[in-house]
Formats: structure tokens, C-alpha cells, sequence
């Protein structure tokens, strides 16, 4: 799924400061999962901005709302009805939300009140961790199911470097495993090492966001 | 096909290599170099120049390789994959050669968070593995990635680095085949203070035939002191400095520790240098480079041979 932060509270009043009437939109998508933009999330965060606000002597009219999914056409139509009664959209679906709610309605001001920050899974109840940098090119199958791109602090491909410390840590990060150690020990569990022994070549990142936006087009599916 | 590189003739007539490295200056002052090249002159084969190493800016490898070049030395110049992609690394290599460049040390390089720059985006387009397989595609087949011709290949001699101590140890023979596989030439190593665990390292490469495949250049480096010896075993990752000898600096007055890092750095060399497959020492004294001299002179390596390398 796809991973956000709020952002900081004080980061979103000063975006805010402008307005005095908003509407407030959370997503019952990804953002719900990881427990950054689901409607408890919207809940707590329009009191805390209103009272904020209060504090400030401004106050701040909030109207909330929590989407099927702000990353889809039909999902968004329920908003237009009362959009034009507010001066601005804050938004913490996922980037692509976002943008969503503002390519649909053109007119009016769309804020982030959320930071996406990577495509990742539930490793435990608090604790997410990324997984993949959507290549677009998947080499899963090469390297035990566990991704040089994603995981590696360098998208090494041929891995590890010298950096990986004795409890088979990246040299970056403590709380980061190194990605390679984890390919190795997969490999030679599953007795694939022969997949490492081959020198895997230079990628070709055209599939991945180097090559620009992206698109899939499913002409079975378009009407 | 050889190169120009006088280390690959100095391996080549049997000899035991030596070389080193030197950091860039900080700064636009091309004297700084040239003062680390004139202290290094006569006691080395070969000078590496870093590469914006540990993600700290300095000034560029290539252009710091020029001006060693002019005054007569042989410097080898190193490459990181971390802040160039394929393009700018296949422009740098074919630079390196057109300024009289004769060898390369291919490598990944330190994460960017490690300098002073943590907020760049970081590159890593292709490895080290890969970086090796595109000189040698550049340098033998005369052709670019894409399939296009060189006009004037570049002709270097290839090298890269490789870490015997970090995790995960069992594997770090095979990553040496892999680069013997793309292409490597010669080897130089992380700076080697467990010696036991080095010997076992190379019993795995010989295993493999490996030392045969490439020179292999074990690497030293000089402790200043005890606290430098704690420090590097606490903070620098994939590095192993055994107890005793930490033990044996720390059992050292302090104003004489800097001499026993010297004594030590000379016994291993003597030591490595009886490890079959051992074709050289790497001596890495990155801001105390007035010690290699001392060194190469205390582990009898010096005279270098003295080999001309043809002017091509
Ligand atoms: S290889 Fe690419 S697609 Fe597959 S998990 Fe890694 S980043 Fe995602
Ligand atoms: S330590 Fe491991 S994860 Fe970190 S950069 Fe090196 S190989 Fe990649």
C-alpha cells in the first residue's frame, strides 16, 4: 500500500492561514491502513485545527469528509455540490489523491495535509517499511523476492557493499537491514545462490520514473 | 591488450606493487596536490586520487589525477557510481584517458548521507560491477553501451576495491569472482588489521583461482593512536580492528603511538606480503601522507622499480 505522514500540525496551519473556511478530505484508501488519512484521522485533525485556531482568535469553519478513494473519478463527484462554499481543500489522501481532488475541481485551492512517502507493508502494528520504488521492471524473481531497488540504500544490483556491518546493518542506517544480506541469506535458503554468482546488468530505469510520468493504457478496458 | 599503466608493468615484471592514495584539497589550490604528490614521489608505483570520498566535497579525482600526471607520477584515478549515471561515467572515462590517464578504480562510493551534503539525490544508475563491465566494454570492444563505436577507446587499467571484513564474510569471495567475471585487473582492499581473518579470506580466493585472475593489493593503513584505532573499530562500518591490537597502541605511551601505528603498519605489510596471492600493498595514509615513504622504506619496498612507461 501507499505509505503517508501528516504533516506537521504547524506546517498545516500555516498553509491554512488564509482561510477561515475549508473542507477537510480523507480517504478510505491506503492512507485509512497506515493510519494517516482515514476518517478517525480527518476527525482528530479538523479539532486539533480548530482549536488551533480558536487559540488564535480566528476561527476555523471545517467541513469533514472521507472518500471512497480520492484517487478515482467517481469517488470525487460527491464533493461538488458544496465545494463552492469553501475557500480551500485540505486533503490527506496520498499524493496522487491530491492532485486528483485538484485536477477535478480547477477552481479551487487544494493543500496537502498529508507527505507520501513510499509504497511499503505492515511490518508490525505501528511499524511501516518500504518495499518498492515501483520500476517498473520487477527482478523479484532474481533476487530471492526481496528488492535490490527498494531495499538497498544504493539499489546496488550487485550487492552487498562494503558498508554492511557485522549485525548485517546498512552502513546508512541502524534501523535500515542491508538489503543484500537479506538477498544472500534468501538465496542460499531457497539454494539459489547460482542467481547471485551471475553478474545481473545495468538496469534499464525506462520503465521507472526516468523514462517521465507513466501511463498503462488497457484498451480492453476502455470504453 | 596492455595498457600504458606502470603498475600493470610493474606486476607484469613480477615485481611486488605498492601504491597509495591521496584526498583531493578542499578547496581550488592545485599546490595541495601537488605538495602530496612530491612527498609520495619515488616511494609508490601508483597514487589513487578519492573521489569526493565519504560524500565530502573536494576537488574533482580527474582533474587532481591531471596534475599528478603532469609532474611525472602515475596516478589511477578513483570513480563513484553514486553521483554520475551512465552517461556523465562513459564522458569521465573517455575524459580520464584523453588527459593521459592510465588506470581506474571502480566504485560504488559512501552513501551521500555520510558527507556534508545528506539532502542530495543520490544517483547509482549502474555498481561498481557494472562501472568495471562498461570500462572494459568501453576499453576492448570500442563500443559504448548503446551499441555505438568509440573513435579512440579508452585504455585503462581496471581496478576496483573490495572489503574482505564485512558481513556477509562467506560471501565476500564470491562478490571478488563477480568482479574478476566484469573485468576487474587489479584489487585494492579495505585496510587490513585482523590479519588471521584476511589469511582465511584468501584461502577462499585461492579456492577459487581468483589470484591468479587479478593482482590483489592487500591495504594498510598507518593507526595515529589509540583513540583513532577505537574510533574507526566504533564508527567506520566494515572495519575490523582486533582488540590486541587496539591493545597494543593503548599500551603505548601517548607521544609514542603514533610510531607503533607506524611498526604495526610495517609488520603487516611483512606479513601480507608472505600470503600467497598478495601482489601488493595499498598503503592508505589519507592526511599523513608523508608516512608513506617511512613505510615503504621500513617494509623494504623501496627502491620501486623503475619501469618507463612508454609516452603513447
Ligand atoms: S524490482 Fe522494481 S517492481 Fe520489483 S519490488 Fe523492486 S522496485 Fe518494485
Ligand atoms: S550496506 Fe547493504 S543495504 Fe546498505 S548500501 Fe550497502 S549493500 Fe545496500
Amino acid at each position: 500500500m501507499i505509505m503517508g505522514e501528516q504533516k506537521p500540525l504547524e506546517v498545516i496551519l500555516g498553509m491554512l492561514a488564509p482561510y477561515d473556511k475549508i473542507v477537510l478530505a480523507g480517504c478510505h484508501g491506503c492512507v485509512t491502513v497506515c493510519r494517516a488519512g482515514g476518517a478517525k484521522e480527518v476527525e482528530i485533525l479538523a479539532s486539533s485545527l480548530r482549536l488551533a485556531r480558536e487559540a488564535e482568535g480566528r476561527p476555523l469553519e471545517i467541513k469533514e469528509v472521507t472518500l471512497e478513494r480520492q484517487c478515482d473519478p467517481e469517488y470525487l463527484e460527491p464533493m461538488r455540490p458544496y465545494l463552492e462554499d469553501y475557500q480551500a481543500v485540505l486533503s490527506i489522501a496520498c499524493g496522487a489523491g491530491i492532485q486528483f481532488v485538484a485536477e477535478k475541481y480547477t477552481s479551487t485551492v487544494v493543500l496537502p495535509g498529508l507527505d507520501t512517502t513510499f509504497i511499503g507493508v505492515t511490518e508490525k502494528q505501528g511499524l511501516w517499511v518500504e518495499r518498492c520504488q515501483a520500476c517498473g521492471d520487477c527482478v523479484l524473481h532474481l533476487t530471492g523476492g526481496i528488492c535490490p531497488v527498494a531495499r538497498c540504500s544504493k539499489s546496488l544490483f550487485n550487492g552487498p557493499c562494503g558498508g554492511t556491518t557485522t549485525d548485517g546493518r546498512c552502513e546508512v542506517d541502524k534501523e535500515i537491514p542491508c538489503g543484500w544480506m537479506m538477498i544472500i541469506e534468501r538465496l542460499r535458503s531457497l539454494n539459489q545462490l547460482e542467481n547471485y554468482r551471475k553478474n545481473l546488468p545495468m538496469k534499464s530505469w525506462k520503465t521507472s520514473r526516468d523514462g517521465g510520468p507513466r501511463r498503462i493504457a488497457r484498451e480492453d478496458l476502455m470504453e | 591488450m596492455k595498457t600504458a599503466s606502470r603498475l600493470e608493468r610493474v606486476f607484469d615484471e613480477g615485481h611486488f606493487a605498492v601504491t597509495t592514495e591521496c584526498g583531493p584539497p578542499r578547496g581550488s589550490d592545485p599546490e595541495v596536490i601537488r605538495k602530496k604528490g612530491e612527498l609520495l614521489r619515488g616511494s609508490v608505483d601508483a597514487i589513487n586520487v578519492t573521489d569526493n570520498q565519504t560524500s565530502v566535497v573536494r576537488m574533482a579525482s580527474i582533474a587532481s589525477c591531471a596534475i599528478l600526471k603532469e609532474m611525472g607520477l602515475e596516478p589511477i584515478v578513483q570513480m563513484v557510481t553514486r553521483d554520475r549515471n551512465r552517461i556523465s561515467l562513459q564522458s569521465d572515462i573517455l575524459g580520464a584517458a584523453g588527459l593521459g590517464l592510465n588506470a581506474i578504480l571502480c566504485l560504488s562510493g559512501d552513501h551521500q548521507t555520510f558527507g556534508d551534503d545528506p539532502d542530495a539525490k543520490n544517483v547509482f544508475d549502474i555498481d561498481s560491477i557494472q562501472l568495471i563491465e562498461l570500462v572494459k566494454m568501453m576499453r576492448d570492444e570500442g563500443k559504448f553501451p548503446s551499441g555505438k563505436e568509440i573513435q579512440g577507446p579508452p585504455n585503462l587499467f581496471i581496478g576496483a576495491a573490495c572489503n574482505p571484513f564485512a558481513e556477509p564474510f562467506e560471501i565476500r569471495p564470491i562478490r571478488l569472482a563477480k568482479k574478476v567475471d566484469a573485468g576487474v585487473q587489479f584489487i585494492q582492499t579495505q585496510c587490513i588489521y585482523n590479519l588471521d581473518r584476511f589469511e582465511k579470506f584468501m584461502d577462499e580466493v585461492r579456492k577459487l583461482g581468483l589470484h591468479e585472475q587479478v593482482k590483489i593489493l592487500a591495504g594498510v593503513t598507518p593507526l595515529k593512536s589509540a583513540g583513532m584505532a577505537k574510533f574507526m573499530k566504533k564508527n567506520v562500518a566494515g572495519m575490523d580492528i582486533p582488540d590486541d591490537v587496539i591493545q597494543r597502541m593503548a599500551d603505548t605511551p601517548k607521544e609514542e603511538q603514533a610510531a607503533k601505528g607506524i611498526e604495526i603498519c610495517v609488520e603487516s605489510i611483512e606479513r601480507l606480503r608472505k600470503v600467497e596471492g598478495v601482489a601488493g600493498a595499498h598503503i592508505m595514509a589519507i592526511e599523513w601522507e608523508k608516512m608513506v615513504p617511512v613505510i615503504a622504506e621500513k617494509a623494504g619496498l623501496l627502491p620501486r622499480p623503475d619501469i618507463s612507461v612508454p609516452s603513447d
